[in-house]
């Protein structure tokens, strides 16, 4: 079993008050809770500090800890003293594969099992990136999960878990999917737990996505948002020709409808065309001359409101 | 190995629980979740009768999110429907953000 130093985790000295180790444990909870900071690692940290509050804030669970001992570095291989799992267990296990947080969520009121009431299966929450493909189409995602089940010497143990979860059709950014009973086993006739999946579209090369609706940048030459032209555009699923009218501005949205991706029952979103209109980096001797010629018989002034502002 | 395949449950508006599955799912109490309705935290439908009330199934985030601040901060009904509130507030705008950064031209790279 890997020592964890519950203490160091919250930042306080093994001899803290329970008020203390409270008020420490809410500071940290304003700082790293994960429905407060979007800050990267924010979840895990949360979990080491409850982890260590849960256990600490229970006198006879922190009495328990204490008597592991206190000479372990953090992740260090240990056991705990001889007579440590007859007064706080049945004295007639290994404490070999078991993890600490594991331990003590299996003591209640210094002696293991919790009593006979129920109590739910532990949720789950897992990020699941998917692609816009994947998206439009519904897909398969693989989920693994260390779920604690009751060992037959009744403590908790870590157990892998594998299953898929289909994903139908026309999940977007932020959708919440539920996986009824794949979350941590409940105990005593309890129900078992729920997995929540919580969906990310992975970055496309060329499209981004709002909601249902889809946008691509569409980089015009400027003589074919001057003239107009029918263009290339390539959607999710195939490439359609758009036309494009004369006089078309930079930043104008096109829209392409039915384009986008399809939402969850009927219907699809929509595929807008953001114009760009973009410049050659390099010019042919022909190709300034045009321009030059062009500079000169234009009578258009793209900066004429500037005059009208400061009369 | 055989692995099971699930079919995931869409949290939206087209699933609807009562309040006692969403008090048995999300860890508060229906007495909470009542209080959370009171203060205009958590949008019930068909609310005649408060305890017969139903909702759609996006309730049950704001109500996993309210266990937890709940069991984390220690706070009341009031505090608990604020906290909710301004992070509803605040989960909206993050989403407007979104929306006005797909529409932006990016460079490309």
């Amino acid at each position: 079993m890997k020592y964890k130093d519950y203490y160091k985790i919250l930042g306080v000295e093994r001899n803290a008050s329970a008020e203390d180790i409270k008020k420490t444990y809410r500071k940290l909870a304003h700082k790293y809770h994960p429905d407060v900071s979007k800050a990267p690692d924010t979840k895990e940290k949360f979990q080491e500090i409850g982890e260590a509050y849960n256990t600490l804030k229970n006198p006879e669970k922190r009495a328990a800890y204490d008597q592991l001992g206190s000479g372990f570095r953090p992740g260090q291989d240990f056991r705990p003293p001889p007579d440590w799992n007859k007064e706080f267990g049945d004295g007639q296990f290994s404490f070999d594969e078991m993890d600490l947080a594991d331990l003590f969520a299996g003591l209640s009121g210094g002696r293991r099992g919790g009593g006979k009431f129920p109590i739910p299966g532990q949720d789950y929450e897992v990020e699941a990136g998917i692609t816009l493909d994947q998206a439009a189409r519904g897909t398969e995602i693989e989920v693994n999960l260390a779920v604690p089940e009751p060992g037959e010497n009744g403590f908790m143990r870590r157990v892998p878990r594998t299953f898929k979860a289909r994903i139908a059709k026309g999940a977007t950014e932020g959708q919440r999917l539920r996986l009824p009973g794949k979350g941590g086993k409940g105990l005593n006739g309890g129900r078992d737990g729920d997995l929540y999946l919580n969906i990310h579209l992975l970055p496309h090369p060329l499209f981004r996505a709002s909601g249902h609706d889809l946008y691509i940048d569409l980089p015009l030459a400027p003589w074919e948002a001057v003239l107009g032209a029918a263009v290339e555009v390539p959607t999710l699923e195939e490439k359609v020709r758009l036309k494009i009218p004369a006089g078309t501005r930079s930043g104008q949205q096109l829209r392409l409808s039915g384009r986008g991706l399809p939402r969850p029952r009927e219907g699809r979103g929509d595929l807008y065309a953001v114009v760009q209109i973009v410049v050659p980096a390099e010019l042919s001797e022909r190709e300034r001359a045009l321009f030059k010629d062009l500079a000169e018989a234009s009578g258009f002034d793209p900066r004429g409101h500037f005059k009208e502002a400061v009369k | 190995m055989r692995v099971e395949i699930t079919e995931a449950v869409w949290l939206d508006e087209h699933h609807e629980f009562s309040l006692a599955e969403l008090a048995n799912l999300s860890g508060l109490s229906e007495a909470e979740l009542l209080q959370l309705i009171d203060y205009e935290a958590l949008p019930a439908m068909h609310a005649t009768v408060a305890t017969e009330a139903r909702f759609s199934a996006d309730c049950l985030l704001i109500a996993r999110t309210a266990c937890r601040l709940r069991n984390d901060f220690d706070l009341d009904a009031g505090g608990l429907a604020l906290a909710i509130k301004l992070l509803e507030r605040i989960h909206g705008l993050e989403a407007q953000l979104r929306a006005l950064d797909a529409q932006l031209p990016h460079r490309r790279k």
